[in-house]
Protein backbone atom coordinates (compact mmCIF):
# COMPACT_ATOMS: atom_id res chain seq x y z
CA UNK A 1 0.00 0.00 0.00
CA UNK A 2 3.23 2.28 -0.48
CA UNK A 3 2.01 2.75 -4.45
CA UNK A 4 1.17 6.24 -5.83
CA UNK A 5 -2.23 6.75 -5.49
CA UNK A 6 -2.36 6.63 -9.86
CA UNK A 7 -0.89 2.94 -9.66
CA UNK A 8 -3.63 0.28 -10.49
CA UNK A 9 -4.80 -1.83 -8.16
CA UNK A 10 -5.23 -5.06 -9.81
CA UNK A 11 -2.87 -6.21 -12.94
CA UNK A 12 -3.91 -9.49 -14.24
CA UNK A 13 -1.72 -11.02 -16.89
CA UNK A 14 -2.56 -14.07 -19.21
CA UNK A 15 -5.00 -16.07 -17.10
CA UNK A 16 -5.94 -19.10 -17.78
CA UNK A 17 -9.05 -21.27 -15.81
CA UNK A 18 -8.89 -24.93 -16.94
CA UNK A 19 -11.34 -28.04 -16.24
CA UNK A 20 -10.70 -31.18 -17.15
CA UNK A 21 -13.14 -33.03 -18.80
CA UNK A 22 -13.80 -36.55 -20.40
CA UNK A 23 -13.03 -35.17 -23.92
CA UNK A 24 -10.05 -33.52 -22.81
CA UNK A 25 -8.85 -30.30 -20.54
CA UNK A 26 -11.82 -27.40 -21.27
CA UNK A 27 -10.07 -24.02 -21.32
CA UNK A 28 -12.95 -21.62 -19.90
CA UNK A 29 -10.33 -18.78 -19.87
CA UNK A 30 -7.68 -18.64 -22.27
CA UNK A 31 -4.94 -16.89 -21.47
CA UNK A 32 -6.68 -13.02 -20.98
CA UNK A 33 -4.92 -9.90 -19.21
CA UNK A 34 -5.87 -6.84 -17.61
CA UNK A 35 -6.01 -4.47 -15.07
CA UNK A 36 -7.80 -2.59 -12.99
CA UNK A 37 -7.19 1.29 -11.81
CA UNK A 38 -10.01 3.21 -9.12
CA UNK A 39 -12.54 2.69 -12.29
CA UNK A 40 -15.56 0.63 -13.18
CA UNK A 41 -14.89 -1.56 -15.45
CA UNK A 42 -17.49 -3.91 -16.87
CA UNK A 43 -16.94 -7.79 -18.35
CA UNK A 44 -19.59 -8.45 -20.57
CA UNK A 45 -20.26 -11.71 -23.16
CA UNK A 46 -22.68 -14.49 -23.38
CA UNK A 47 -23.02 -17.08 -20.42
CA UNK A 48 -20.21 -19.64 -21.22
CA UNK A 49 -17.53 -16.64 -22.75
CA UNK A 50 -15.53 -16.74 -19.40
CA UNK A 51 -16.54 -13.29 -17.59
CA UNK A 52 -17.59 -15.30 -14.26
CA UNK A 53 -14.67 -17.53 -14.46
CA UNK A 54 -12.76 -14.87 -14.76
CA UNK A 55 -14.00 -13.25 -11.65
CA UNK A 56 -13.90 -16.26 -9.61
CA UNK A 57 -10.32 -16.89 -10.47
CA UNK A 58 -9.01 -13.64 -9.67
CA UNK A 59 -10.40 -14.44 -5.99
CA UNK A 60 -9.29 -18.21 -6.03
CA UNK A 61 -12.46 -19.56 -6.11
CA UNK A 62 -12.27 -21.70 -8.60
CA UNK A 63 -12.22 -25.38 -7.08
CA UNK A 64 -10.16 -28.12 -7.67
CA UNK A 65 -10.53 -30.13 -10.35
CA UNK A 66 -11.04 -26.35 -12.11
CA UNK A 67 -7.48 -24.91 -12.53
CA UNK A 68 -6.41 -21.66 -12.25
CA UNK A 69 -3.18 -20.43 -13.63
CA UNK A 70 -1.96 -16.64 -14.58
CA UNK A 71 1.79 -15.10 -15.15
CA UNK A 72 0.16 -12.81 -12.34
CA UNK A 73 -2.79 -11.43 -10.52
CA UNK A 74 -1.03 -8.76 -8.49
CA UNK A 75 -3.11 -6.69 -5.56
CA UNK A 76 -1.64 -3.78 -4.59
CA UNK A 77 1.62 -5.19 -6.12
CA UNK A 78 1.22 -8.34 -4.02
CA UNK A 79 0.76 -11.29 -6.18
CA UNK A 80 -2.23 -13.62 -5.09
CA UNK A 81 -1.36 -16.25 -6.93
CA UNK A 82 1.76 -16.79 -4.63
CA UNK A 83 -0.40 -16.89 -1.41
CA UNK A 84 -1.52 -19.56 0.46
CA UNK A 85 -5.55 -20.78 1.21
CA UNK A 86 -5.04 -19.07 4.74
CA UNK A 87 -3.57 -16.04 3.14
CA UNK A 88 -6.40 -15.53 0.54
CA UNK A 89 -8.92 -16.14 2.97
CA UNK A 90 -7.40 -12.53 4.80
CA UNK A 91 -7.99 -11.21 0.91
CA UNK A 92 -11.20 -12.36 0.71
CA UNK A 93 -14.51 -9.69 1.75
CA UNK A 94 -11.65 -8.06 3.39
CA UNK A 95 -9.91 -6.21 0.03
CA UNK A 96 -11.47 -8.11 -2.29
CA UNK A 97 -15.19 -8.80 -1.86
CA UNK A 98 -17.87 -10.08 -4.88
CA UNK A 99 -21.11 -9.49 -5.16
CA UNK A 100 -23.57 -12.60 -6.63
CA UNK A 101 -26.45 -12.59 -8.91
CA UNK A 102 -29.20 -13.80 -6.75
CA UNK A 103 -29.38 -12.43 -3.33
CA UNK A 104 -31.66 -15.60 -2.19
CA UNK A 105 -28.82 -17.98 -3.00
CA UNK A 106 -26.17 -15.77 -1.30
CA UNK A 107 -27.58 -14.69 2.14
CA UNK A 108 -27.72 -17.64 4.83
CA UNK A 109 -31.04 -18.43 5.63
CA UNK A 110 -31.32 -19.19 8.86
CA UNK A 111 -29.66 -15.89 9.92
CA UNK A 112 -30.87 -12.65 10.92
CA UNK A 113 -29.77 -10.17 8.58
CA UNK A 114 -28.07 -7.89 11.16
CA UNK A 115 -26.35 -11.13 12.41
CA UNK A 116 -24.98 -11.74 9.21
CA UNK A 117 -23.52 -8.29 8.47
CA UNK A 118 -22.16 -8.30 11.63
CA UNK A 119 -20.46 -11.15 11.58
CA UNK A 120 -18.67 -9.93 7.89
CA UNK A 121 -17.62 -7.25 9.78
CA UNK A 122 -15.84 -8.54 13.30
CA UNK A 123 -14.75 -11.52 11.13
CA UNK A 124 -12.33 -8.52 9.50
CA UNK A 125 -12.37 -5.99 12.48
CA UNK A 126 -11.54 -6.61 15.61
CA UNK A 127 -14.24 -5.21 17.68
CA UNK A 128 -17.14 -6.01 20.02
CA UNK A 129 -20.60 -6.93 19.26
CA UNK A 130 -22.34 -3.83 20.46
CA UNK A 131 -19.69 -1.74 17.95
CA UNK A 132 -20.06 -4.16 14.90
CA UNK A 133 -24.15 -3.64 15.65
CA UNK A 134 -23.68 0.08 15.28
CA UNK A 135 -21.38 -0.30 12.36
CA UNK A 136 -24.18 -2.32 10.92
CA UNK A 137 -26.89 -0.03 11.37
CA UNK A 138 -25.10 2.81 9.29
CA UNK A 139 -24.57 0.24 6.56
CA UNK A 140 -27.57 -0.49 6.36
CA UNK A 141 -28.78 3.25 5.98
CA UNK A 142 -25.46 3.91 3.30
CA UNK A 143 -27.25 1.47 1.09
CA UNK A 144 -31.10 3.32 1.39
CA UNK A 145 -32.77 0.96 3.29
CA UNK A 146 -35.22 3.24 5.19
CA UNK A 147 -35.62 1.54 8.43
CA UNK A 148 -32.38 -0.52 9.57
CA UNK A 149 -33.58 -1.61 13.23
CA UNK A 150 -36.21 -3.30 12.00
CA UNK A 151 -34.16 -4.93 8.55
CA UNK A 152 -31.51 -5.90 11.22
CA UNK A 153 -33.66 -8.63 12.51
CA UNK A 154 -35.23 -9.90 9.67
CA UNK A 155 -34.76 -13.24 8.03
CA UNK A 156 -33.76 -13.30 4.47
CA UNK A 157 -36.91 -14.84 3.17
CA UNK A 158 -38.68 -11.82 4.79
CA UNK A 159 -36.96 -9.62 2.55
CA UNK A 160 -37.81 -8.16 -1.59
CA UNK A 161 -35.09 -9.50 -3.98
CA UNK A 162 -34.23 -5.28 -4.33
CA UNK A 163 -33.67 -5.78 -0.50
CA UNK A 164 -31.41 -8.70 -0.39
CA UNK A 165 -29.40 -7.46 -2.76
CA UNK A 166 -28.49 -4.12 -1.09
CA UNK A 167 -28.06 -5.84 2.05
CA UNK A 168 -25.53 -7.97 0.02
CA UNK A 169 -24.04 -4.55 -1.00
CA UNK A 170 -23.83 -3.45 2.86
CA UNK A 171 -22.18 -6.74 3.68
CA UNK A 172 -19.42 -7.03 0.92
CA UNK A 173 -18.73 -3.02 1.77
CA UNK A 174 -18.86 -3.38 5.49
CA UNK A 175 -15.16 -4.64 5.64
CA UNK A 176 -14.06 -1.54 3.51
CA UNK A 177 -12.46 -3.66 0.37
CA UNK A 178 -10.37 -2.29 -2.30
CA UNK A 179 -11.87 -3.53 -5.10
CA UNK A 180 -15.59 -5.05 -6.03
CA UNK A 181 -16.45 -7.71 -8.20
CA UNK A 182 -20.20 -8.05 -9.07
CA UNK A 183 -21.24 -10.59 -10.92
CA UNK A 184 -24.70 -9.98 -12.54
CA UNK A 185 -25.93 -7.94 -9.54
CA UNK A 186 -29.06 -6.83 -10.53
CA UNK A 187 -30.22 -10.05 -13.38
CA UNK A 188 -32.02 -11.25 -10.95
CA UNK A 189 -33.79 -7.92 -9.81
CA UNK A 190 -36.82 -5.63 -11.96
CA UNK A 191 -35.92 -2.46 -14.07
CA UNK A 192 -37.07 0.09 -11.60
CA UNK A 193 -35.29 -1.41 -8.83
CA UNK A 194 -32.03 -1.89 -11.25
CA UNK A 195 -31.03 1.13 -11.59
CA UNK A 196 -31.59 1.79 -7.89
CA UNK A 197 -29.32 -0.83 -6.73
CA UNK A 198 -26.56 0.47 -9.06
CA UNK A 199 -26.73 3.70 -8.02
CA UNK A 200 -26.34 2.42 -4.64
CA UNK A 201 -23.40 0.43 -5.55
CA UNK A 202 -22.08 3.34 -8.17
CA UNK A 203 -22.10 5.60 -4.69
CA UNK A 204 -20.30 3.39 -2.22
CA UNK A 205 -17.54 2.48 -5.03
CA UNK A 206 -16.79 5.96 -5.89
CA UNK A 207 -16.77 7.77 -2.41
CA UNK A 208 -14.08 5.33 -1.35
CA UNK A 209 -12.17 5.04 -4.08
CA UNK A 210 -12.68 1.79 -5.13
CA UNK A 211 -12.46 -0.47 -8.31
CA UNK A 212 -15.67 -2.44 -9.59
CA UNK A 213 -15.64 -5.24 -12.04
CA UNK A 214 -19.28 -5.36 -13.23
CA UNK A 215 -19.92 -8.74 -14.98
CA UNK A 216 -22.43 -8.80 -17.11
CA UNK A 217 -24.60 -9.85 -20.08
CA UNK A 218 -26.69 -6.65 -20.98
CA UNK A 219 -24.75 -4.85 -23.12
CA UNK A 220 -27.01 -1.43 -22.38
CA UNK A 221 -26.12 -1.39 -18.64
CA UNK A 222 -22.71 -1.90 -18.94
CA UNK A 223 -22.63 1.15 -21.53
CA UNK A 224 -24.27 3.05 -19.30
CA UNK A 225 -22.77 2.42 -15.58
CA UNK A 226 -19.13 1.21 -16.96
CA UNK A 227 -16.25 3.66 -17.66
CA UNK A 228 -14.40 0.67 -19.34
CA UNK A 229 -15.59 -2.46 -21.25
CA UNK A 230 -13.81 -5.90 -22.30
CA UNK A 231 -15.85 -7.89 -24.67
CA UNK A 232 -15.27 -11.66 -23.62
CA UNK A 233 -16.40 -14.39 -25.88
CA UNK A 234 -14.80 -18.16 -25.87
CA UNK A 235 -12.49 -17.61 -22.96
CA UNK A 236 -10.77 -14.69 -24.82
CA UNK A 237 -11.27 -10.69 -24.49
CA UNK A 238 -12.13 -10.00 -27.96
CA UNK A 239 -12.44 -5.92 -28.26
CA UNK A 240 -11.81 -3.40 -25.33
CA UNK A 241 -13.22 -0.28 -25.54
CA UNK A 242 -14.82 2.86 -23.66
CA UNK A 243 -18.19 2.15 -21.89
CA UNK A 244 -20.04 5.38 -23.59
CA UNK A 245 -18.48 4.29 -27.22
CA UNK A 246 -19.37 0.42 -26.72
CA UNK A 247 -22.33 1.31 -29.56
CA UNK A 248 -19.23 2.39 -31.86
CA UNK A 249 -17.33 -0.98 -31.19
CA UNK A 250 -16.08 -2.60 -34.18
CA UNK A 251 -15.58 -6.38 -33.52
CA UNK A 252 -18.03 -8.30 -35.67
CA UNK A 253 -19.00 -9.79 -32.71
CA UNK A 254 -19.62 -7.21 -30.61
CA UNK A 255 -21.72 -5.64 -33.20
CA UNK A 256 -23.30 -8.93 -33.51
CA UNK A 257 -24.91 -8.60 -30.12
CA UNK A 258 -25.57 -4.99 -29.90
CA UNK A 259 -27.85 -5.60 -33.58
CA UNK A 260 -29.80 -8.39 -31.61
CA UNK A 261 -31.46 -6.47 -29.18
CA UNK A 262 -34.49 -5.25 -29.66
CA UNK A 263 -34.57 -1.46 -29.40
CA UNK A 264 -37.75 0.54 -28.17
CA UNK A 265 -36.51 3.58 -29.90
CA UNK A 266 -36.03 1.68 -33.05
CA UNK A 267 -38.19 -0.82 -34.15
CA UNK A 268 -37.22 -3.44 -36.90
CA UNK A 269 -39.36 -6.52 -38.81
CA UNK A 270 -36.65 -9.00 -38.01
CA UNK A 271 -33.95 -8.88 -35.42
CA UNK A 272 -30.62 -9.99 -36.54
CA UNK A 273 -29.09 -12.83 -35.45
CA UNK A 274 -25.35 -13.77 -34.46
CA UNK A 275 -23.45 -15.51 -37.19
CA UNK A 276 -20.42 -16.80 -35.27
CA UNK A 277 -17.31 -16.82 -36.75
CA UNK A 278 -14.82 -20.00 -36.02
CA UNK A 279 -12.08 -17.51 -36.49
CA UNK A 280 -13.18 -15.75 -33.52
CA UNK A 281 -12.01 -18.48 -31.03
CA UNK A 282 -8.97 -18.28 -32.49
CA UNK A 283 -8.16 -14.98 -32.41
CA UNK A 284 -5.60 -13.18 -30.21
CA UNK A 285 -6.57 -12.10 -26.45
CA UNK A 286 -6.81 -8.39 -26.82
CA UNK A 287 -5.05 -6.99 -23.60
CA UNK A 288 -7.46 -4.62 -20.99
CA UNK A 289 -4.33 -3.26 -19.24
CA UNK A 290 -4.13 0.29 -19.03
CA UNK B 1 -64.24 -12.75 -32.96
CA UNK B 2 -61.98 -11.62 -29.50
CA UNK B 3 -59.04 -13.76 -28.86
CA UNK B 4 -59.16 -13.67 -25.31
CA UNK B 5 -61.25 -11.38 -23.27
CA UNK B 6 -60.64 -10.11 -19.51
CA UNK B 7 -63.08 -8.31 -17.45
CA UNK B 8 -63.02 -7.31 -14.47
CA UNK B 9 -60.67 -10.31 -13.37
CA UNK B 10 -60.10 -10.08 -9.57
CA UNK B 11 -57.57 -12.77 -7.87
CA UNK B 12 -56.69 -13.37 -4.67
CA UNK B 13 -54.52 -16.28 -2.48
CA UNK B 14 -54.72 -16.81 1.17
CA UNK B 15 -57.81 -16.42 3.12
CA UNK B 16 -59.42 -13.96 5.60
CA UNK B 17 -56.80 -11.72 6.73
CA UNK B 18 -53.99 -13.37 5.05
CA UNK B 19 -55.87 -12.39 1.81
CA UNK B 20 -53.88 -11.05 -0.68
CA UNK B 21 -55.22 -9.52 -3.55
CA UNK B 22 -53.18 -10.21 -6.51
CA UNK B 23 -55.20 -8.88 -9.09
CA UNK B 24 -57.80 -6.08 -8.80
CA UNK B 25 -60.26 -5.66 -11.40
CA UNK B 26 -58.06 -6.04 -14.48
CA UNK B 27 -59.59 -6.09 -18.18
CA UNK B 28 -58.11 -6.55 -21.28
CA UNK B 29 -59.37 -7.58 -25.03
CA UNK B 30 -56.87 -9.46 -27.05
CA UNK B 31 -58.50 -9.68 -31.10
CA UNK B 32 -57.74 -13.37 -32.25
CA UNK B 33 -54.63 -12.91 -34.27
CA UNK B 34 -53.22 -10.48 -32.32
CA UNK B 35 -50.40 -9.93 -29.81
CA UNK B 36 -50.77 -8.46 -26.39
CA UNK B 37 -48.24 -7.72 -23.42
CA UNK B 38 -48.39 -6.90 -20.18
CA UNK B 39 -45.88 -5.21 -18.38
CA UNK B 40 -45.08 -4.51 -15.26
CA UNK B 41 -42.36 -5.31 -12.16
CA UNK B 42 -42.15 -8.89 -10.22
CA UNK B 43 -45.77 -8.71 -7.54
CA UNK B 44 -47.83 -6.35 -10.10
CA UNK B 45 -49.57 -9.62 -11.24
CA UNK B 46 -48.87 -10.20 -14.64
CA UNK B 47 -48.22 -13.74 -14.49
CA UNK B 48 -50.91 -14.44 -11.89
CA UNK B 49 -53.32 -13.13 -14.58
CA UNK B 50 -51.70 -15.80 -16.83
CA UNK B 51 -52.22 -18.44 -14.50
CA UNK B 52 -55.69 -17.61 -13.78
CA UNK B 53 -56.17 -17.82 -17.22
CA UNK B 54 -54.78 -21.14 -18.09
CA UNK B 55 -56.72 -22.59 -15.00
CA UNK B 56 -53.72 -22.75 -12.67
CA UNK B 57 -55.46 -20.12 -9.76
CA UNK B 58 -59.11 -21.54 -9.03
CA UNK B 59 -59.84 -18.02 -6.51
CA UNK B 60 -60.87 -15.97 -9.05
CA UNK B 61 -63.67 -13.79 -9.81
CA UNK B 62 -64.99 -11.37 -12.70
CA UNK B 63 -64.96 -12.50 -16.70
CA UNK B 64 -62.47 -14.60 -18.50
CA UNK B 65 -63.56 -15.17 -22.22
CA UNK B 66 -61.23 -17.47 -24.94
CA UNK B 67 -62.37 -17.35 -28.28
CA UNK B 68 -65.84 -16.58 -27.71
CA UNK B 69 -66.49 -19.23 -24.83
CA UNK B 70 -66.87 -18.37 -21.09
CA UNK B 71 -64.48 -19.65 -18.91
CA UNK B 72 -65.27 -21.58 -15.97
CA UNK B 73 -63.89 -23.05 -13.01
CA UNK B 74 -62.89 -26.03 -14.50
CA UNK B 75 -61.70 -26.50 -18.47
CA UNK B 76 -62.19 -29.01 -20.76
CA UNK B 77 -60.12 -30.95 -23.13
CA UNK B 78 -61.38 -27.89 -26.01
CA UNK B 79 -59.54 -25.43 -23.93
CA UNK B 80 -56.50 -26.69 -23.63
CA UNK B 81 -56.14 -27.51 -27.02
CA UNK B 82 -56.33 -24.54 -27.96
CA UNK B 83 -54.81 -22.47 -25.09
CA UNK B 84 -50.96 -23.53 -24.23
CA UNK B 85 -48.20 -21.74 -22.12
CA UNK B 86 -44.61 -21.06 -22.40
CA UNK B 87 -42.98 -20.89 -19.40
CA UNK B 88 -39.73 -18.66 -18.07
CA UNK B 89 -37.22 -20.68 -17.34
CA UNK B 90 -36.50 -24.18 -19.94
CA UNK B 91 -34.40 -25.24 -17.36
CA UNK B 92 -36.72 -25.84 -14.76
CA UNK B 93 -39.78 -26.34 -17.54
CA UNK B 94 -38.72 -29.68 -19.24
CA UNK B 95 -38.27 -33.22 -16.86
CA UNK B 96 -34.83 -33.81 -17.10
CA UNK B 97 -35.13 -37.19 -17.17
CA UNK B 98 -37.46 -37.13 -20.62
CA UNK B 99 -35.70 -37.07 -23.69
CA UNK B 100 -37.13 -34.92 -26.70
CA UNK B 101 -39.28 -37.62 -28.03
CA UNK B 102 -40.85 -38.75 -24.74
CA UNK B 103 -41.98 -34.84 -23.86
CA UNK B 104 -43.63 -34.08 -27.14
CA UNK B 105 -44.94 -37.55 -27.71
CA UNK B 106 -46.66 -37.68 -24.16
CA UNK B 107 -48.23 -34.22 -25.12
CA UNK B 108 -49.48 -35.80 -28.43
CA UNK B 109 -50.57 -38.46 -27.05
CA UNK B 110 -52.58 -37.07 -24.12
CA UNK B 111 -54.04 -34.82 -26.99
CA UNK B 112 -55.05 -37.72 -28.85
CA UNK B 113 -53.14 -37.64 -31.88
CA UNK B 114 -52.34 -41.36 -33.92
CA UNK B 115 -49.37 -39.64 -36.20
CA UNK B 116 -47.06 -39.30 -33.11
CA UNK B 117 -44.12 -40.30 -35.39
CA UNK B 118 -44.79 -38.18 -38.31
CA UNK B 119 -45.88 -34.93 -35.60
CA UNK B 120 -42.44 -34.66 -34.11
CA UNK B 121 -40.45 -34.70 -36.79
CA UNK B 122 -42.94 -32.00 -38.01
CA UNK B 123 -42.45 -29.71 -34.89
CA UNK B 124 -38.92 -30.18 -34.53
CA UNK B 125 -38.70 -28.96 -37.96
CA UNK B 126 -41.24 -26.12 -36.40
CA UNK B 127 -39.23 -24.30 -34.71
CA UNK B 128 -35.72 -24.88 -36.08
CA UNK B 129 -34.42 -28.19 -34.32
CA UNK B 130 -32.70 -31.23 -36.45
CA UNK B 131 -34.12 -34.72 -35.83
CA UNK B 132 -30.75 -35.24 -34.63
CA UNK B 133 -32.04 -33.72 -31.18
CA UNK B 134 -35.00 -35.90 -31.30
CA UNK B 135 -33.76 -38.52 -28.70
CA UNK B 136 -31.57 -35.20 -26.70
CA UNK B 137 -32.04 -35.01 -22.88
CA UNK B 138 -32.54 -31.66 -22.02
CA UNK B 139 -29.08 -31.72 -20.25
CA UNK B 140 -27.83 -31.95 -23.51
CA UNK B 141 -29.07 -29.01 -24.94
CA UNK B 142 -28.10 -25.35 -24.36
CA UNK B 143 -30.71 -22.43 -23.05
CA UNK B 144 -31.98 -21.72 -26.51
CA UNK B 145 -32.64 -25.20 -27.26
CA UNK B 146 -34.88 -25.82 -24.77
CA UNK B 147 -36.73 -23.10 -24.64
CA UNK B 148 -37.33 -23.94 -28.69
CA UNK B 149 -38.40 -27.80 -27.45
CA UNK B 150 -40.64 -26.11 -24.68
CA UNK B 151 -42.24 -23.89 -28.15
CA UNK B 152 -42.38 -27.33 -29.57
CA UNK B 153 -44.10 -28.85 -26.81
CA UNK B 154 -46.62 -25.70 -26.21
CA UNK B 155 -47.34 -25.81 -30.18
CA UNK B 156 -48.16 -29.70 -30.39
CA UNK B 157 -51.49 -29.55 -29.62
CA UNK B 158 -51.94 -26.86 -32.72
CA UNK B 159 -53.30 -24.16 -30.21
CA UNK B 160 -54.73 -20.70 -31.60
CA UNK B 161 -53.68 -19.28 -28.03
CA UNK B 162 -49.96 -19.08 -27.11
CA UNK B 163 -49.47 -17.47 -23.07
CA UNK B 164 -45.94 -16.63 -22.97
CA UNK B 165 -44.60 -15.81 -19.49
CA UNK B 166 -41.11 -13.97 -20.00
CA UNK B 167 -40.38 -16.61 -22.51
CA UNK B 168 -36.33 -15.23 -23.07
CA UNK B 169 -35.76 -13.25 -19.82
CA UNK B 170 -33.14 -16.04 -19.05
CA UNK B 171 -31.87 -16.41 -22.30
CA UNK B 172 -28.79 -14.63 -23.95
CA UNK B 173 -29.48 -11.68 -26.37
CA UNK B 174 -28.27 -13.62 -29.14
CA UNK B 175 -30.32 -16.54 -28.63
CA UNK B 176 -33.02 -14.27 -27.38
CA UNK B 177 -32.98 -12.34 -30.78
CA UNK B 178 -33.69 -16.41 -32.42
CA UNK B 179 -36.36 -17.00 -29.91
CA UNK B 180 -38.27 -13.66 -31.01
CA UNK B 181 -37.70 -14.56 -34.27
CA UNK B 182 -39.12 -17.67 -34.38
CA UNK B 183 -42.26 -16.61 -32.15
CA UNK B 184 -42.84 -13.41 -34.56
CA UNK B 185 -42.68 -16.18 -37.62
CA UNK B 186 -45.02 -18.93 -35.47
CA UNK B 187 -47.83 -15.57 -34.96
CA UNK B 188 -47.62 -14.97 -38.80
CA UNK B 189 -48.02 -18.68 -40.26
CA UNK B 190 -50.50 -20.34 -38.08
CA UNK B 191 -52.66 -16.72 -36.93
CA UNK B 192 -51.68 -17.57 -33.29
CA UNK B 193 -53.11 -15.18 -30.65
CA UNK B 194 -50.30 -14.24 -27.80
CA UNK B 195 -50.53 -12.78 -24.49
CA UNK B 196 -47.30 -11.97 -23.40
CA UNK B 197 -45.69 -11.58 -19.85
CA UNK B 198 -42.33 -9.26 -19.41
CA UNK B 199 -40.23 -6.82 -17.87
CA UNK B 200 -38.38 -5.87 -20.81
CA UNK B 201 -39.97 -3.38 -22.84
CA UNK B 202 -38.08 -3.68 -25.47
CA UNK B 203 -38.68 -7.15 -26.19
CA UNK B 204 -42.60 -6.62 -25.47
CA UNK B 205 -42.62 -3.54 -28.25
CA UNK B 206 -41.14 -5.73 -30.56
CA UNK B 207 -43.41 -8.69 -30.19
CA UNK B 208 -46.89 -7.18 -29.06
CA UNK B 209 -48.94 -4.21 -31.06
CA UNK B 210 -50.40 -3.41 -27.57
CA UNK B 211 -49.40 -3.69 -24.09
CA UNK B 212 -51.08 -3.28 -20.61
CA UNK B 213 -48.72 -1.59 -17.81
CA UNK B 214 -49.71 -2.85 -14.24
CA UNK B 215 -49.03 -2.00 -10.86
CA UNK B 216 -49.78 -3.30 -7.94
CA UNK B 217 -52.14 -5.74 -8.82
CA UNK B 218 -54.23 -3.08 -11.23
CA UNK B 219 -54.00 -2.18 -14.78
CA UNK B 220 -52.91 1.20 -14.55
CA UNK B 221 -52.72 1.64 -18.60
CA UNK B 222 -53.40 0.16 -21.48
CA UNK B 223 -51.76 1.49 -25.00
CA UNK B 224 -50.08 0.80 -28.41
CA UNK B 225 -46.90 0.15 -29.22
CA UNK B 226 -46.49 3.20 -30.72
CA UNK B 227 -48.02 5.02 -28.53
CA UNK B 228 -45.21 3.72 -26.18
CA UNK B 229 -42.63 4.28 -28.90
CA UNK B 230 -43.63 7.87 -28.68
CA UNK B 231 -44.00 8.31 -24.88
CA UNK B 232 -47.54 9.18 -25.45
CA UNK B 233 -48.27 8.03 -21.95
CA UNK B 234 -50.70 9.38 -19.16
CA UNK B 235 -50.01 7.56 -15.88
CA UNK B 236 -46.86 8.48 -14.12
CA UNK B 237 -45.71 5.12 -13.62
CA UNK B 238 -45.59 3.54 -17.31
CA UNK B 239 -43.33 6.76 -17.95
CA UNK B 240 -41.20 5.93 -15.02
CA UNK B 241 -41.04 2.22 -16.87
CA UNK B 242 -40.51 4.07 -20.26
CA UNK B 243 -37.51 6.39 -18.61
CA UNK B 244 -36.14 3.18 -17.08
CA UNK B 245 -35.23 0.74 -19.89
CA UNK B 246 -34.70 3.82 -22.80
CA UNK B 247 -32.20 5.68 -20.11
CA UNK B 248 -30.05 3.22 -20.08
CA UNK B 249 -29.78 2.62 -24.00
CA UNK B 250 -29.86 6.66 -24.53
CA UNK B 251 -26.88 7.52 -22.18
CA UNK B 252 -25.42 4.69 -23.65
CA UNK B 253 -25.83 6.20 -27.21
CA UNK B 254 -24.85 9.47 -26.61
CA UNK B 255 -21.92 9.14 -23.87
Amino acid sequence: MTQAPDANLLEVEDLWVKFPTRSGIFDAVRGISFSLGRERLGIVGESGSGKSMTGRAILRLIRPPGRVTAKRIDLEGQNLMDLSERQMRAVRGQRISMIMQDPKFSLNPVMRVGEQISEAYRLHADTSKAEARRKSLEMLEAVKIRDPELVFTLFPHEVSGGMGQRIMIAMMMIPDPKILIADEPTSALDVSVQMQVLEIMDNLVQDRGMGLIFISHDLNLVSAFCDRVLIMYAGRVVETCRADRLHEATHPYTRGLLNSLPRLDAPVDRLEVLKRDPQWRDEHSISGQT
Amino acid sequence: MSGILIDRLNVWFGEHERRVDAVKAASLLVPKGGSFGLVGESGSGKSTILRALSGLVPTWTGRMEVLGTPLGKKRDRRFYRAVQMVFQDPYASLHPRHSVDQVLGETLSLHGFRDIDARISRLLADVGLGPAFRFRYPHQLSGGQRQRVAIARALAPEPEILLLDEPTSALDVSVQAEILNLLSDLRRERNLTYLMVSHNLAVVGHICSDIAVMQLGEIVETLSVQQMRAQDTRHPYTRHLLESSLGAIKSGAQG
